[in-house]
């Protein structure tokens, strides 16, 4: 089977009217009537019931389990502990490539933060098993926990985020502080936070003989597949993940955790299926969360408000055991035109869960830090926040001077502005009240998340009754893949959506890559365009080759494929069905693949990020010093929108989290014992409905002919970025405080009156 | 879970016989005491579900004026009931500034007097907590505490108690029926709730198998229906507790306040009632200054308990808003956004 990958230029042109279109989401009206099957919704016969007991202590050794008293509770079958479980055919500490992360799977009674899975409970019912659990009344030996941002030795991590040096620089920072007419000095701090997905972490695990079947939210099921398959010495293709749905991941369900790997433990443990579902507050801890920042940053401006110099330095925390750097400082390497940059991390090792990937990791915690400091440096040299920033416009990106794929950030500073009314903003805090007397203030932010592209690959068929199918192994969060990826299936195969049979969300199907970096639509995208290119130049030679055809020698003309037909591209009334080109071959159908990858040339050349500007309004009692956002306008320019109402979903939600970031979420680790003191939904705050006042996108017209083929950037976490700033921001517009802690608490406002 | 008996009593004088086993706990809507027994704070013997008991579940207006709610009316029903929010508006206003529309047509007003604290070493049974256990310590003390006590508070427990509706019924001099092994009692909702001593192990005055019949609200509690509001700052504008709030209740005759009543929520492990501040208010204009100078009298006492000192200052402007809020007058029409200070953000159509 040939692979072809075309990225530009095809010889043959596929005609359609789905990308671009408002399509609702196919799996909509599955998912209002509980039809959609979520992994904890399968129950194979003979299936048993796993929970595991998590460790109420941060650091020590499990010194006692009464696993008797559990295995006398009725119902219980079995229970797993280090001393009691099936082997595993690696050392699952062994990074065998960087995307390990190491998890905690029942290999030693060492205890490395609290909530980490110490023992797994198998019974016949789930009360029986969480009884089971409870029953194992462990007895520790407990060392003191080492807990916060000064919990030890600070270190240089090796690299943050994914691979990133930890320090980066471009001119000369400090002479660049020396000359500046206007300089700030400030120090940020942001609190950890979990990713809170709706659907717990889940797994359903049935063995047959060395074949296993999985259903599991997977935002990565071939790169999970890997893993079970190294972790258990299987092949493979020995391995099928189910992932048809998940309810939401938000970068938790990227990697393969160590619950999902005991669920499948505890199957092999009982020779029976097993489902492993964990509770809310077991999600606090095996399952990564963002680790908390606090971050210094100095800039200088002249007299006219340029930049002079930008330093940003960025302290972060990670487990005693392995690495994950949130790369808060590298916000600032892309936005702003500062002369010298200088952008640095250090970390400290504290008793928690692996800190992981969580909504735009490190452009979130940085954007708010950043974003708040160019307001202060606008306040300090007496300039508009927004004439500030067009002051400091970056033409070419900062760090690298190489020019950017495309940027129409302007065009999303204007169009934010005008539908915000941004213009009549006063330049002093404390101005504005409303009727009731309330403080009004706005502020601002702009966003900004890295264009990426992974890997993928993508199979199309044509059949002979005119239909079409595309299979890739694509990962539905609730982003919408199932409705956008199958719009750009069916313009690739020339078809109406209807008759294109789109397959994803199973890992025997071609390799979607991962589900993250926001780089989904455009990493799968870009695959299913070249497979449907593919397939479509295979008909077109049956038709352009064969003299029976209309179409017999267009072969150098090219052909167009549009409503399930070939035509001529130089004369459009000579063209052919794709049934009648399959009928008159005698083939019942023809199949192609073809892959999505970054383009190494295009990467080397340009600077590639989505852009945008969020402007904010909001309302603080200015006695009382409650918050509540009022208004928020963002305009984000992120090159094709395969589905406005997708993607406007996509910024709605990352604007909400902005929100959230600015005003609610925060884990509350108690100083002493490393535990955290509000893991449930009732008191880690999220934004309810109440909270989340109107909000309006604007998706500002960008074309850039170089991120990939479809000229597509994401849209999935930008919104995060720029919109916790913004409404920062207008905290201290309204009221004049300046508050560098995130989330911003009622005390802080209580300051002044 | 620990396994436990159910039984489903008919009458009342069945139910307070099923709970007299040690052990034995009344389960009404259990919106907490369900989430308390999952996450084994609570492992009672015994649940004696109470929501089949007859005749409990009336709102009745007695012959002197006074108004009687029976132990099984869900908050969301009274908080609707238009009689009611009319003669008592500030407690409608609290009840439906209190958790969500869904746990507000569950739960009871006897299961809102007796929730337990939101104290989150209380929830966690890997921490001290002499409330939980009499005698072993309390993690909140040196704790995250910045949500805790300032007033009533003592060293061997800082927690608050969590209750909405509890703040203007203290207000209002609301009286609780009781039956009992001994028979039919009765004492004020002030006296109910206990501040916590040494033993902060008793939440209230009850005992064991005390079983809440009723709630009254007597006659007087209406005359402050013209100037009555609850105001409650929390940290998301709706389904949060009271981070602080306030019930402030007047009776204004001829521009001066005959009578005040003023309660605090959120300070303390009772509903506190400001009885000090009330008399400083006591046939004065009502005043910013008068309002002031009450707010300070109702700190007086007050002390931190940990990293909540803000809750003093804030717990001081609050009474100040809610008696300049009551002064105005009791809205026609109660808030889009019960008890929020922006009740009246225009666009608010949630709560
Ligand atoms: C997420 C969440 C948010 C919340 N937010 C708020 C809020 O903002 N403000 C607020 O005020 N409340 C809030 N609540 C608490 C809620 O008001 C209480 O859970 C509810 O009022 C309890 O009523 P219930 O009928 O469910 O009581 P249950 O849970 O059944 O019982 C609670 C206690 O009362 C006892 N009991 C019940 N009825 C009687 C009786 N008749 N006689 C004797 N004992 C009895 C039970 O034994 C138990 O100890 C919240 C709850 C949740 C879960
Ligand atoms: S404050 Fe009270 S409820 Fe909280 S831990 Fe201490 S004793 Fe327990």
């Amino acid at each position: 089977m040939p692979e072809l990958n075309l990225t530009s230029a095809p010889a043959h042109l596929r005609h359609g009217s789905n990308i671009g279109q408002p399509l609702t989401r196919r799996d909509g009206v599955l998912k209002v009537t509980g039809r959609a099957t979520y992994a904890a919704d399968n129950h194979p016969p003979g299936m048993l019931f796993a929970v595991m007991a998590v460790a109420s202590i941060a650091r020590g050794h499990v010194i006692s389990l009464d696993v008797a008293a559990a295995k006398r509770h009725p119902g219980v079958v079995d229970v797993m502990t280090p001393d009691h479980k099936p082997a595993l055919a690696i050392d699952p500490d062994i990074k065998t490539n960087p995307f390990v992360f190491r998890m905690e799977v029942l290999q030693s009674n060492e205890v490395r933060y609290a909530n980490q899975p110490i023992a797994v409970v198998i019974a016949e019912t789930l009360e029986a098993a969480t009884e089971g659990a409870a029953l194992l009344a462990p007895r520790y030996e407990t060392l003191p926990p080492l807990v916060g941002l000064d919990a030890g030795e600070s270190f240089v991590p090796p690299v943050v985020g994914v691979g990133n040096p930890a320090a980066h620089h471009h001119g000369d920072v400090e002479a660049g502080l020396a000359s500046a007419e206007k300089q700030i000095d400030a120090v940020y701090e942001t609190r950890p936070q979990y990713h809170n997905a709706m659907e717990p972490h889940a797994i359903v695990a049935h063995w047959d003989g060395d074949t296993l079947s999985i259903d599991t939210p997977s935002q990565a099921m071939v790169m999970a597949r890997a893993r079970v398959a190294e972790l258990f010495g299987l092949a493979p293709e020995k391995i099928h993940i189910r992932s048809p749905f998940l309810g939401g991941g938000f970068g938790s369900k990227g990697f393969l955790t160590g619950p999902q790997i005991l669920g499948l433990m505890a199957a092999k443990l009982v020779g029976r299926p097993v489902k492993l579902v964990l509770r809310r507050e077991q999600m606090y801890g095996p399952v990564g969360h963002r680790a908390p920042t606090r971050q210094r940053l100095r800039i200088g401006a002249n007299g006219e408000g340029r930049l002079t110099a930008l330093d940003h330095h960025a302290r972060t925390v990670s487990s005693t055991f392995d690495d994950f750097y949130e790369p808060a400082a590298d916000a600032s390497h892309t936005l702003y035109a500062a002369p010298a940059i200088r952008t640095t991390h250090d970390a400290v090792r504290v008793n928690t869960g692996t800190p992981l990937f969580m909504r735009a990791p490190g452009e979130a915690t940085g954007s708010i830090a950043l974003e708040s400091a160019i307001d202060e440096m606008a306040w300090a040299c007496s300039m508009d926040p927004l004439a500030f920033r067009l002051r400091n416009y970056a033409e070419v990106e900062p760090i690298t001077g190489k020019p950017f794929s495309s940027k129409a950030l302007r065009a999303c500073y204007e169009q934010g502005a005008a539908r915000f009314g941004w213009a009549k903003r006063p330049l002093p805090p404390r101005q504005m009240r409303d009727g009731a007397g309330l403080l009004v203030g706005w502020g601002m932010g702009t966003a900004t998340f890295p264009a990426l592209m992974f890997q993928a690959e993508a199979r199309a068929v044509i059949r002979r009754d005119g239909s079409g199918a595309m299979e890739i192994g694509a990962h539905d969060m609730g982003q919408g893949a199932w409705t956008a990826l199958a719009q750009i299936a069916a313009d690739e195969l020339g078809l109406d959506i209807d008759r294109v049979e789109f397959k994803a969300g199973s890992s025997d199907l071609p390799d979607a890559g991962i589900a993250g970096g926001s780089a989904h639509t455009a990493t799968a995208g870009a695959a299913i365009h070249s497979a449907g290119a593919a397939v479509i130049a295979k008909l077109a030679d049956l038709a352009t080759n064969d003299e029976r055809s209309p179409l017999f020698g267009a072969g150098n003309a090219g052909v167009v494929a549009r409503d399930g037909k070939l035509f001529r591209r130089d004369d459009e009334s000579r063209g052919e069905s794709y049934a009648e080109i399959l009928a008159r071959a005698g083939i019942s159908e023809v199949e192609a693949r073809g892959t999505g990858a970054p383009n190494p040339a295009a990467l080397e050349e340009f600077a590639m990020h989505a852009h945008g500007a969020v402007f904010a309004e909001v309302k603080v009692d200015p006695e009382l010093g409650q918050v509540r956002v009022t208004r928020m306008v963002g305009a984000f320019a992120a090159g094709r929108i395969v589905n406005p109402r997708m993607v406007q979903s996509q910024l709605f939600g990352g604007m909400i989290w902005g929100l959230s970031f600015a005003l609610h979420e925060e884990a509350i680790t108690d100083r002493r014992t490393g535990r955290i003191m509000n893991a449930n939904l009732g008191e880690y705050h999220i934004p309810v409905n109440a909270d989340v006042p109107p909000l309006d996108v604007i998706t500002v017209e960008e074309h850039d002919p170089h991120v990939n083929a479809l000229g597509i950037k994401g849209v999935g976490e930008i919104g995060i970025t720029g919109s916790a700033g913004a409404v920062a921001n207008a905290v201290w517009h309204a009221t004049g405080v300046r508050v560098r802690r995130f989330p911003i608490r009622i005390e802080e406002l209580l300051t002044q009156r | 879970m620990k396994p436990f008996d159910y039984v489903r009593p008919g009458t009342v004088a069945e139910a307070i016989a099923a709970a007299a086993q040690p052990g034995a706990v009344y389960l009404a809507a259990g919106t907490n005491l369900l989430d308390l027994m999952k996450g084994g704070v609570s492992r009672p013997n015994r649940l004696v579900d109470v929501t089949h008991l007859d005749g409990l579940d009336r709102i009745e207006r007695l012959a002197d004026g006074s108004l009687r709610v029976g132990a099984l009316v869900s908050n969301a029903d009274l908080a609707h009931d238009s009689e009611f929010a009319r003669s008592y508006p500030a407690v409608a206003e609290a009840l439906l500034s209190g958790a969500s529309a869904q746990l507000r047509n569950a739960a009871t007003v006897g299961g809102n007097l007796l929730q337990r604290t939101r104290c989150t070493y209380f929830y966690d049974t890997a921490s001290r907590c002499n409330k939980r256990e009499a005698g072993r310590g309390c993690n909140a003390r040196d704790g995250e505490n910045r949500s805790h006590a300032v007033l009533g508070w003592s060293e061997s427990c800082i927690a608050t108690h969590p209750s909405d509706f509890c703040v203007p019924l203290v207000a209002l001099d609301a009286v609780v029926e009781i039956e009992g092994r001994t028979g039919r009692r009765e004492i004020a909702l002030d006296e109910l709730h206990r501040l916590p001593g040494n033993t902060p192990e008793r939440d209230t005055a009850l005992e064991p198998d005390d079983l809440i019949i009723a709630l009254r609200l007597p006659p007087a509690a209406r005359s402050f229906a013209a100037h009555a509001r609850y105001l409650k700052v929390r940290e998301r504008t709706s389904y949060a507790f009271a981070v602080v709030s306030a019930a402030a209740a007047l009776r204004i005759e001829n521009g001066k306040i005959a009578e005040a009543r003023l309660a605090l929520g959120g300070v303390a492990a009772k509903p506190w009632r400001a009885r000090a501040a009330e008399d400083v208010l006591r046939s004065v204009a009502p005043t910013a200054d008068a309002f002031r100078d009450a707010a300070w009298r109702a700190l007086a006492d007050a002390k931190p308990s940990g990293d909540n000192a803000y809750k003093i200052e804030l717990a001081r402007r609050i009474l100040v808003r809610a008696l300049t809020l009551a002064a105005a007058g009791t809205p026609a029409r109660l808030p889009a956004l019960p008890a929020s200070p922006f009740a009246s953000t225009s666009g608010a159509v949630h709560a």
